[in-house]
């Protein structure tokens, strides 16, 4: 397959969704790095797991299925195991940096919650 | 007209990815503590499996999918790893 078989507007909205999934990764990347404390911090990758995924993984199936002039989907299996996975990772890591935290007696997260009794 | 347009972007994509990747490695080498580092290691691999997803745009080979799905895959269960190690000081119970 070479780029000068895919038509005009197939190659305006590849570059459109890739550029636009770039943009994102590299907003949450500088996010990570500004933003002052560790549970701020926490939400930036997800900029680039949700919208920047989205962005690379479909400009790449929309590329392949005209090159192919079949349907190729199988991007989507890499976004469908990126947005299942990453809740998980990062809910397990902020609960161990939680943990730590409390551990260490930090003053910036509330020491263990004491329901009160029911009447 | 349409492979000019194609190339420059996927390549300004690149650069752009790759400087994600150069501001997630200032945080892996600065961050005050172990959380932070395994957070900018868990956002590198997401980005270097964008990364190799556009190298496999540009040749329009199938073959550098396979190694994003692995990476996806392999960071995941790396990440969950270390979380793990953090929360209770050893990864196997």
């Amino acid at each position: 397959m070479s780029f000068d078989d895919v038509p005009l507007w197939a190659a305006i909205l590849v570059s459109a969704l890739v550029l636009m999934g770039a943009v994102l990764t590299l907003i949450g990347a500088i996010g990570l790095t500004r933003m002052p404390s560790f549970y701020q911090r926490i939400h930036m990758p997800t900029l680039g797991t949700s919208f920047g995924a989205i962005g690379v993984l479909a400009a790449s199936a929309i590329l392949s299925t005209i090159g192919e002039e079949r349907l190729i989907a199988h991007e989507f299996l890499i976004f469908i195991f990126v947005s299942v996975t990453t809740p998980v990772t990062l809910m397990l890591l902020a609960r161990a940096a939680l943990h730590r935290d409390r551990v260490e007696g930090s003053i910036e997260v509330p020491a263990v919650v004491v329901r009160p009794v029911d009447q | 007209m349409s492979a000019t347009i194609l190339f420059w972007s996927i390549a300004v994509a690149q650069v752009l990815l790759a400087a994600a990747m150069v501001v997630t490695l200032y945080r892996l080498v600065i961050g005050p503590r172990a959380q932070d580092r395994v957070l900018s290691l868990d956002a590198m691999y997401v980005i270097a499996m964008l990364l190799l997803v556009t190298f496999g745009m540009r040749v329009g080979s199938v073959i550098y999918f396979e190694v994003a799905l692995l990476i996806g895959l392999l960071g995941f269960v790396g990440t969950v790893a270390l979380a793990k190690f953090l929360m209770r000081g050893e990864v196997i119970e």
